[in-house]
């Protein structure tokens, strides 16, 4: 993984040399350069927000989606079969354009670009997640739900205390897999003005007309920051496994 | 077990079916307050079946099943009161992986019987004791040998204090050095009066503790006796044949 991080730098570094690339745009040491610098940065602001929002948002929807999916009761299964099968069938494009534009109109409210980002991407991913819990549910043995069935515990009780823990301690690194997709697909909701890190880049570029280089630090702002989640996920799965090891 | 006093369990000609497969034919039997059951016969002849009914955990088609006097339907209110009455000890343990064994024990008695945490840990550590492992509290199960683990699920039980405990062949996944310490708990708890019902092929358990021995095959009570005459006059063939069978070693 260092490794990895070294070649790209030394790759940038040095066809920094060349005729092509002007790194002067984004140089730190002048002042024009730590200003559009600045600029780029400041995006990562609504790139986690967006992203933790609509994330946060999206796991107890997916769960809310799931758990009806595996009850007994056919007319709960078919709605969130239902709810999976179309939510997952509009690209999430078509989806921010859809909440910003045409929600408004048919609601009547007025939804900030923020919100509008949050709900299309938060509906989006619910699909996925619903999936990722039905699947990790699913993957508790029988004897545990008789068990709990057999100290009295309720159904809510049973999920809470019984099988989700265990359940998510197994989806974990899919969940992981969610909030790297998210990080990356909440870029596009810059086409409807969020000021998130791609939007920013695209700004400058207007500004500035280097793309080459300002998309390069795009790619090493979105590179790091998954990175940063990748490493997280994995230290939280060590501590999880640890708590029932040790 | 006065005379005449009302059963504690009491199966009316009980049906059930998986799909088109008969499990339970026309199940009868009666359980009287403190009696200690043993249920045997041979694998696939609707024994384990027949005790899950008793919690709720199979649901029957046809007859009347009823546990200290409730009978159990399909409504959730019968089975509620039921379930908190029966403890019920299985052939996998069952045990919570990811929670230690004074959490095991305790998250019973706190959310269902809301009893406070202090109060729960007092009664967990004490059912602990009484199944020999108290120094194992901290421990998650699979740190635990099958023995252990099969006698921290039966403290499990006991701490909803039940006043009928089911047991589905509790040490046919055990070690055989390992089967005595759990028949040694239970051995215990029979003689402590609790109403038992065990799924078991431990003859010499049955011989012990029992006060009534059921042989099952092809889902229905084929012979039902004291243990002294099940033992030495067998009525059926099917149940000779069982007898030699699992004996003659």
């Amino acid at each position: 993984m260092q490794r990895v991080i070294l070649c790209l730098l030394m790759l940038t570094l040095v066809s920094g040399c060349s005729d092509q690339w002007g790194w002067y745009v984004v140089d730190p040491t002048t002042k024009n350069g730590a200003v559009n610098l600045k600029f780029l940065l400041s995006g990562l602001y609504y790139t986690v927000l967006l992203s933790v929002t609509a994330i946060s948002i999206s796991i107890v929807v997916g769960l809310l989606i799931a758990l009806p999916g595996l009850s007994s009761n056919r007319p709960m299964r078919v709605f969130s079969r239902t709810y999976v099968e179309l939510v997952r069938a509009v690209p999430i494009l078509v989806l921010i354009l859809w909440v910003y534009y045409g929600l408004p109109q048919l609601s009547g409210l007025t939804i900030t670009v923020f919100w509008a980002g949050v709900i299309a991407l938060a509906l989006s991913d619910s699909a996925f997640e619903a999936e990722i819990f039905r699947a990790g549910i699913q993957s508790i043995a029988k004897g545990q739900y008789e068990a709990a069935h057999s100290i009295s515990l309720s159904y809510a009780d049973t999920m809470r205390f019984v099988i989700l823990p265990q359940a998510i301690r197994r989806i974990l690194p899919a969940l992981g897999n969610q909030l790297v997709y998210m990080l990356k697909m909440s870029s596009l909701v810059s086409v409807i003005g969020m000021q998130e890190l791609t939007r920013k880049a695209n700004e400058l570029v207007v500004s500035e007309y280097r793309p080459l280089e300002i998309y390069t630090i795009l790619v090493l702002e979105y590179l790091v920051l998954i990175l940063i989640v990748s490493a997280g996920v994995r230290w939280l799965e060590r501590r999880m496994q640890a708590d029932e090891r040790n | 077990m006065g005379e005449g006093a009302e059963p504690i369990i009491r199966f009316e000609a009980v049906d059930k079916f998986f799909g088109s497969f008969q499990v339970l034919k026309k199940i009868s039997l009666d359980v009287a307050l403190g009696e200690r059951v043993v249920i045997c016969g041979p694998s696939g002849s609707g024994k384990s079946t027949l005790i899950r009914c008793i919690n709720g955990l199979e649901q029957h088609e046809a007859g009347s099943l009823s546990v200290e006097g409730t009978r159990l339907g399909q409504d959730r209110a019968s089975l509620d009161k039921v379930r908190s009455s029966v403890g019920m000890v299985f052939q996998q343990f069952n045990l919570f992986p990811h929670l230690t064994v004074i959490e095991n024990l305790m998250l019973g008695p706190v959310r269902a019987r809301k009893l406070s945490r202090e109060e729960a840990r007092d009664l967990a550590q004490r059912y602990l004791e009484r199944v020999r492992i108290p120094e194992q509290a901290d421990k998650y199960p699979r740190q635990l040998s099958g023995g252990q683990q099969q006698r921290v699920a039966i403290a499990r039980s006991l701490c909803m204090e039940p006043r009928i405990m089911l047991f589905d062949e509790p040490t046919s996944a055990l070690d055989p050095e390992m089967i005595n310490e759990v028949l040694d708990v239970m051995t215990e708890l029979a003689e402590s009066g609790m109403t038992m019902i065990c799924v078991t092929h431990e003859m010499g358990f049955a011989r012990r503790v029992a006060d009534k021995m059921v042989f099952m095959d092809h889902g229905e009570i084929v012979e039902e006796a004291d243990p002294e005459t099940f033992f030495n006059t067998p009525k059926s063939q099917r149940c000779q044949d069982f007898l030699q069978k699992i004996l003659q070693h």
